[in-house]
């Protein structure tokens, strides 16, 4: 499969994608598209099983049933490298998980020195510039308990970005941040999107989501309600769930 | 993360903390003083009714002082030893524990389990009265005198204490690490070694310490085994001595004295780290 993948194919195609805990179903028949360079926001009620659908798309979790592909790779197949998967797709996570032990200079350098196995003067070369293009340059030193929340999430972004990963998971990443820390997390996303990076986003963000989004997609229950651009989904939603939804959150 | 102020701080159930396992009993400096003097005391005035050809207790000590400290220095290194090989094992035992496979954790549980459940004192007979006094290996003979062998009792213990301290603290560290290293493609190995045990020293160091305090209290057990330690020398000091009565508790209350002075001051650093380390 990974043989006849081309990059005008999408990066992520998720097909008929069914997971269950237990008895519980979270994911019932999920079946999307990204392509290369887009921006896909999924929106939708709490428990609705956005942050599980981007869990199974870098196999931390694994799919009940139905078929996801990263780049013609098979997530499902147990023979998956599951390594050389993540390094195509990085994850930026709730609760930004950086390592306590290591300033944020090390957090974006472990990666590519220990995984990559790439030199370390160019790897702190280009960790700096992250932090930089994140916005804490002269913030490299320190420790990630001593930075706000919307400071650790973006070390956490240019630790992502630092395995030059093809696409990026957001998982709602402002979801814990205080108000007036979000824009600037969001802004650096935006400018990431700007640059070309192909993102998936599970936010509640919903005029981030209008804003950069290329395509919307409303779930709830496990399945997808609704999807299209923005314009269209934000103005003239059809579908009565999905309408509710947002009257709730706009 | 938010950041309630002061004033409006949310009541909030924090994660239940189970208190560090305490092992050793702690005695204050001033009992322990009085108890040292009362000893003495009490020796002296058998000694004052004695005859005046024979040395007072003081000067017994003083005579046999250096004897008697070479002893507590064989004691300390045994217990350095014991604790470096039982810290490397239980470090080998502990990631065995953490491990993957379910045989390899099952029995390295078996393991620990049984060691960690085991009197000392039957561990080290065990060890003493099994491993041969000498082993052959590609024709060369290596001796075991029995201090090594000694050594080796102890590291048994200490090694399923530190297993379980290892695995103890390798699960406090929250599992979202472990997403975020997975998501890294870092290997479970490289995730162990480079995110969780640095995380985890921290929190190993004070039981780690607790358990070493224990061992180098342990270490006379080896004179039952006829390791020449402080409490075999001590014994040979009061046989030499013609075993006098009055002199028992002034020599034995010296061996006391000696652990006391070097396991005291451990534990209270312990305490000390415990503490520091509560507040995070």
């Amino acid at each position: 499969m990974a043989a006849t993948w081309t990059p005008d194919q999408p990066i992520v195609q998720c097909v008929d994608v069914r997971k269950s805990f237990g008895a519980l179903e979270v994911l019932k028949g999920i079946s999307l598209s990204v392509r290369k360079g887009e921006v896909i926001c999924i929106i939708g009620p709490s428990g609705s099983g956005k942050s599980t659908l981007i869990r199974c798309i870098n196999a931390l979790q694994p799919i009940s049933s139905g078929s996801i592909q990263i780049e013609g790779i098979e997530v499902s197949d147990p023979r998956l490298d599951k390594l050389a998967l993540r390094r195509k797709v990085g994850m930026v996570f709730q609760q930004y998980n950086l390592f306590p032990h290591k300033t944020a200079l090390q957090n974006v350098m472990m990666a590519p020195i220990h995984v990559l196995g790439q030199k370390r003067p160019e790897v702190e070369a280009r960790a700096r510039a992250l932090l930089a293009k994140v916005r804490l340059a002269g913030k490299e030193d320190t420790y990630p308990g001593e930075l706000s929340g919307g400071q650790q999430q973006r070390v956490a972004i240019a630790r992502s970005l630092a395995m030059r990963p093809d696409i990026m998971l957001f998982d709602e990443v402002t979801a814990a941040l205080d108000p007036e820390t979000v824009k600037e997390v969001l802004v650096t996303i935006r400018e990431l999107a700007e640059d070309g990076m192909t993102c998936l986003l599970v936010t509640h963000e919903m005029n981030f989501a209008r804003e950069v989004a290329d395509h919307v997609y409303f779930t709830d229950r496990g399945v997808i309600v609704e999807h299209g651009p923005p314009e269209t989904l934000f103005t003239a939603a059809t579908d009565e769930r999905t309408q509710r939804f947002l009257s709730q959150v706009l | 993360m938010k950041t309630a102020g002061s004033g409006n701080r949310l009541a909030v159930l924090l994660p239940y903390r189970p208190a560090p396992a305490r092992m050793s009993v702690r005695i204050g400096p001033l009992p322990a003083a009085i108890l040292c003097f009362c000893a003495i005391m009490a020796a002296s005035t058998a000694w004052a009714q004695a005859g005046p050809t024979m040395l007072s207790p003081l000067q017994v000590i003083v005579k046999w002082s250096p004897l008697l400290l070479r002893g507590f220095v064989f004691n300390i290194a045994i217990s350095l030893l014991a604790m470096l090989l039982g810290t490397v094992a239980g470090l080998g035992l502990g990631l065995a524990l953490l491990s993957e496979s379910r045989l390899l954790a099952a029995v390295s549980w078996l393991i620990t389990q049984f060691f960690r459940n085991a009197p000392w004192l039957v561990l080290l007979f065990f060890v003493m009265f099994l491993v041969p006094f000498q082993v052959t290996l590609f024709k060369t003979t290596i001796p075991l005198p029995d201090w090594i062998k000694a050594t080796v009792g102890f590291a048994l213990p200490v090694m399923a204490n530190v297993a379980e301290v290892v695995r103890g603290a390798v699960r406090s560290i929250p599992s979202t690490q472990w997403e975020a290293a997975e998501s890294l493609s870092f290997t479970r190995r490289q995730t162990m070694w480079l995110i969780m045990l640095p995380q985890c020293i921290k929190r190993m160091l004070p039981p780690w310490m607790n358990i070493y305090a224990l061992v180098a209290m342990s270490t006379v057990l080896a004179s039952i085994v006829g390791v020449s330690e402080m409490l075999t020398l001590t014994a040979q000091v009061h046989a030499a001595e013609g075993g006098r009565p009055e002199l028992f508790a002034p020599l034995y209350g010296f061996a006391l004295l000696c652990f006391f002075l070097y396991c005291y001051p451990i534990n209270l650093w312990t305490a000390r780290l415990e503490r520091r380390f509560r507040v995070r």
